[in-house]
């Protein structure tokens, strides 16, 4: 068993003003997950009559992208590959302070707690991050061969969960990671090359729009990514955007 | 009573007849007919997306941030289609067979016989919208093979293949949203059907942020809210997967079938202390190149690696010398769950067997079981600490899908006018026992290619009528219902919280209704079910206010509709008296302990009509088989 101490940012309202609130926690497994944790506690709360922590989650696997949490001022906390949900307690040492914060960028603002409003992506793939082909118009799957190593690659692009850990570690909140992600991944299929060009233009025109930051390259967003979305489809998105 | 529509031709030519005669609509008279649809998986997304560019109008829900984390996302394995790309003899009336014989002959022959006709095409369309499945150095498409088959027909991207025909479909959906041909409802949840003139005409859903109720109506509503293994507390389901959307159906008069149909899948992590919130799958593929296996001694304590060969008893494979580590998910479950009960198991808890590479890793080298399996050893490596190239991991079955779901003709529709269920949602083509890599295969078929061709048989009786119909008193009276029934949970302010009733409910139906029932258990449960409704409804503590963002409260009322269902699935399994697919009673075994069905009488759908509290009568649709015969299974 071990002790936490955490440090919680709370924000009644998007509108309201937020401030951090200290919960030491004892009794804690090294198996519990990091969620488990805040089920915990946030337990503890209701019973008290307090307001639970609110903050986003789903799968607990690592794959819908739902968990956001900025932890000891690194997004989905120290572990290299992994989401809030997949970290577990053994990663800490008894008696450390944990720090958890929402994400932090303006085109993410704050719902509640940790809970922020990501539909900018949604948008941003609105734009153009998609082939677009109505059913009942495909050919035979097998009648475009795809060489291995590049079908590899653009499933490497294709495994983004859209988390936006990429905007938040960013110190100018840009969504470059994300976007380049989803061009990479449709501009390295034979599939993809009718909207190839105008695809990375409008992607980036939306999320100009939607108020993320530029691009200065010092690659924080692939040292955070959870799927460990390669940098290089970064250098994939400016080719595809000046090749236009 | 229930009429399937199923079209009297043989069963071969019954699809494409039914599209030759089903009823069209003009390009011009779909931009004025609505339809909401309920949940963005894969038969969600696939149908919202494909009706809008038919040129419907579409209005779609669901209660993530976004719809592109429905729980779809997390389908690990694949998705079959019977494309015979292997050349091994793989055929639309094959899959057609194993899917049959899989859901041990409780499945409607002209769904499953639709769906196997349907599959290629869905592997076709998805590489088209730039699905990267894996491929062979030449460029062509891979397969694998899956339980309960011998042909390998199973298409994949890694470990990823949900999330990969997910995003498929959710960029589908933005494109549509993009033109203005769908508006979509994130962090909505549906918590009403609202019915004019006995049809669906439109929802009552909360916002979740604002806390706000909302009206919204349409010509046809379609349920594709996914699957309710969450009843059982731990399951591999995500947190929110829920029963509402069909439960609230289900109570204004749509038919439940077959609830107690659940899938139990025998590769999970197992559990590790009372604090679990859920538990995560390890992909069945896993079987085809690890072997199962626990000490031949009782009490054998050493490391597993400190075992030598003679001393461990690879159980599947001496049980099952045919099928060996890939016989069906039911059957696996069960003799991991009896070797385990026999003293058996591994680990701390005793309740695990090993899954163990030393073989493949010797045979194949580490490079290709990476290939093949890396993000499912990491995740594993994550969960437990435990590095599977170095030791064997440690699996327990976990519930993770349901067959059962709301009764639906082969139009899919419910027995509600207008209300459509696709997907896990519904009942249809799994019968007691769903083979690996077909949830996806049926989600997308039931999206993409079956509702797009079978909603227009109804929908053209409303060419020209409005949905403007917010006003009428129909939704009045819906929106109050709910409006009471939220207002009742929060003001009971008890002792106990939601989770903690939630998981006692979880306990009864694991140990009464999960990998083996009997008659005594079951008619226990349901005592203790009743009881522990009446105490949720006095005694629960909900935080914070109906008119805001309140998960807790969305949880408590999701809680609510699972304590009901959870008793309408062991009335189901009662009910029941024989042993088939995953339903396993055990009073009905021959004599090696196998599954024994009573197909004289019980070789139907059990659709339920809710009466009233606690009270439920059972509509049995009757199963014929044209092409399968009867046979029991075996997969030695």
């Amino acid at each position: 068993m071990i002790q936490l101490t955490l440090k919680i940012w709370r924000q009644s309202t998007a509108q309201a003003a937020g401030k951090f609130v200290t919960y030491p926690l004892t009794d804690l497994s090294p198996d519990m997950s990091f969620l488990e944790m805040i089920d915990h506690l946030n337990q503890r709360l209701i019973l008290a009559g307090e307001e639970p922590v609110a903050f986003d989650h789903d799968c607990r696997e690592g794959i819908c992208g739902s968990c956001a949490m900025y932890i000891n001022g690194r997004p989905h906390g120290a572990d290299q590959g992994s989401t809030t949900c997949q970290l577990y307690l053994r990663s800490y040492k008894n008696g450390d302070t944990i720090t958890i914060e929402p994400w932090r960028s303006n085109a993410f603002p704050v719902i509640k707690d940790l809970m922020v409003d990501r539909s900018a992506f949604d948008r941003i793939i609105q734009a153009g991050g998609y082939i677009s082909v109505n059913t009942g118009n495909a050919v035979d799957g097998n009648s475009l061969p795809i060489a291995k190593a590049q079908s590899d690659e653009a499933f490497a692009s294709a495994m983004c969960i859209g988390c936006g850990a990429c905007v938040a570690a960013c110190k100018n909140s840009s969504a470059m990671l994300f976007v380049a992600a989803k061009v990479s991944h449709l501009a390295l299929l034979p599939q993809g090359q009718p909207e190839r060009k105008q695809r990375a233009v409008k992607m980036v025109m939306q999320m100009d729009k939607e108020g993320f930051g530029s691009c200065s390259n010092t690659g924080s967003c692939a040292a955070v990514c959870p799927k460990e979305i390669s940098l290089q489809t970064i250098s994939q998105l400016n080719r595809e955007y000046w090749h236009q | 009573m229930l009429n399937s529509k199923i079209p009297p031709v043989p069963l071969a030519e019954q699809w494409h007849t039914y599209q030759e005669t089903t009823r069209l609509i003009s390009p011009a008279n779909k931009r004025h007919l609505e339809i909401i649809v309920i949940g963005t998986g894969l038969a969600g997304a696939s149908a919202a997306a494909t009706l809008a560019e038919q040129g419907y109008q579409i209005k779609a829900f669901c209660f993530q941030d976004s719809p592109r984390r429905a729980h779809s996302i997390a389908a690990q394995g694949g998705i079959n289609a019977a494309k015979n790309y292997q050349n091994d003899g793989d055929s639309i009336q094959r899959l057609f067979f194993d899917t049959i014989k899989g859901g041990d002959y409780r499945s409607r022959e002209a769904n499953v016989y639709r769906l196997a006709t349907i599959s290629s095409k869905i592997i076709d369309h998805c590489v088209a919208q730039g699905v990267p499945f894996a491929r062979e150095y030449g460029g062509m498409l891979s397969n694998r093979s899956f339980g309960g088959t011998q042909v390998q027909r199973t298409f994949y991207a890694a470990g990823q293949t949900g999330q990969q025909l997910l995003l498929g479909a959710y960029q589908a959906l933005e494109r549509q949203i993009a033109m203005g041909n769908i508006t979509m409802y994130p962090r909505h949840e549906m918590l009403e059907i609202v019915q004019i003139d006995g049809a669906a005409r439109g929802i009552i859903a909360r916002n979740l942020i604002s806390g706000e109720l909302e009206r919204h109506a349409a010509h046809a509503v379609l349920l594709c809210s996914g699957g309710y293994s969450n009843v059982f507390y731990l399951s591999t389901n995500a947190m929110g997967s829920n029963v509402s959307a069909t439960w609230k159906a289900h109570k204004q008069g749509a038919l439940f079938a077959n609830p107690c149909f659940t899938q139990i899948h025998p590769t999970c992590i197992p559990v590790a202390g009372e604090y679990q919130s859920k538990l995560t799958l390890m992909s069945e593929s896993l079987r085809n190149d690890g072997r199962v296996w626990v000490p031949k001694t009782l009490g054998d304590q050493r490391p597993a690696n400190s075992i030598p060969p003679a001393a461990r008893d690879y159980f599947l494979e001496r049980r099952y010398p045919a099928y060996g580590n890939l016989v069906p998910r039911d059957i696996a479950s069960r003799a991991v769950k009896e070797i385990c009960d026999a003293g058996y198991g591994v680990g701390n808890s005793q309740r695990a067997v090993y899954l163990d590479y030393a073989d493949a890793l010797q045979k194949h080298g580490r490079e290709f079981l990476t290939n093949k399996y890396g993000n499912l050893f990491a995740m594993y490596t994550q969960i437990t600490g435990e590095d599977p190239y170095e030791v064997p991991m440690r699996i327990y079955p976990a519930v993770h899908y349901t067959m059962g779901g709301l009764w639906v003709d082969y139009e899919l529709m419910t027995t509600i006018s207008g209300l459509y269920c696709l997907g896990e949602a519904n009942f249809s083509d799994h019968g007691a026992n769903r083979l690996g890599a077909s949830a996806l295969m049926q989600g997308l078929a039931d999206g993409y290619f079956v509702i797009p061709a079978t909603i227009s048989n109804y929908l053209s009786k409303y060419i020209g009528s409005s949905s403007a119909i917010t006003d009428h008193p129909a939704f009045a009276e819906a929106e109050s219902i709910v409006a009471d029934r939220l207002d009742r949970l929060i003001q009971i302010q008890g002792s106990q919280t939601v989770t903690s009733f939630h998981q006692r409910l979880g306990k009864i139906m694991w140990a009464h209704c999960g990998i083996v029932r009997d008659r005594h258990g079951l008619q226990a449960a349901i005592q203790e079910l009743q009881a522990l409704q009446a105490e949720f409804w006095q005694d629960v503590k909900i935080p914070g206010t109906v008119q805001s963002l309140n998960p807790e409260l969305d949880n408590a009322q999701r809680v609510a509709d699972f304590l009901e269902l959870g008793e309408l699935m062991c009335v189901d399994a009662l009910q029941r008296q024989e042993s088939c697919g995953c339903h396993f009673r055990s009073e009905f075994q021959t004599d090696q302990g196998e599954a024994q069905r009573q197909d004289a009488e019980y070789a139907h759908v059990a659709a339920w009509e809710y009466q009233q509290e606690h009270q439920w009568q059972c509509h049995p649709e009757a199963l014929t088989f044209e092409l399968a015969k009867f046979s029991q299974r075996s997969y030695k």
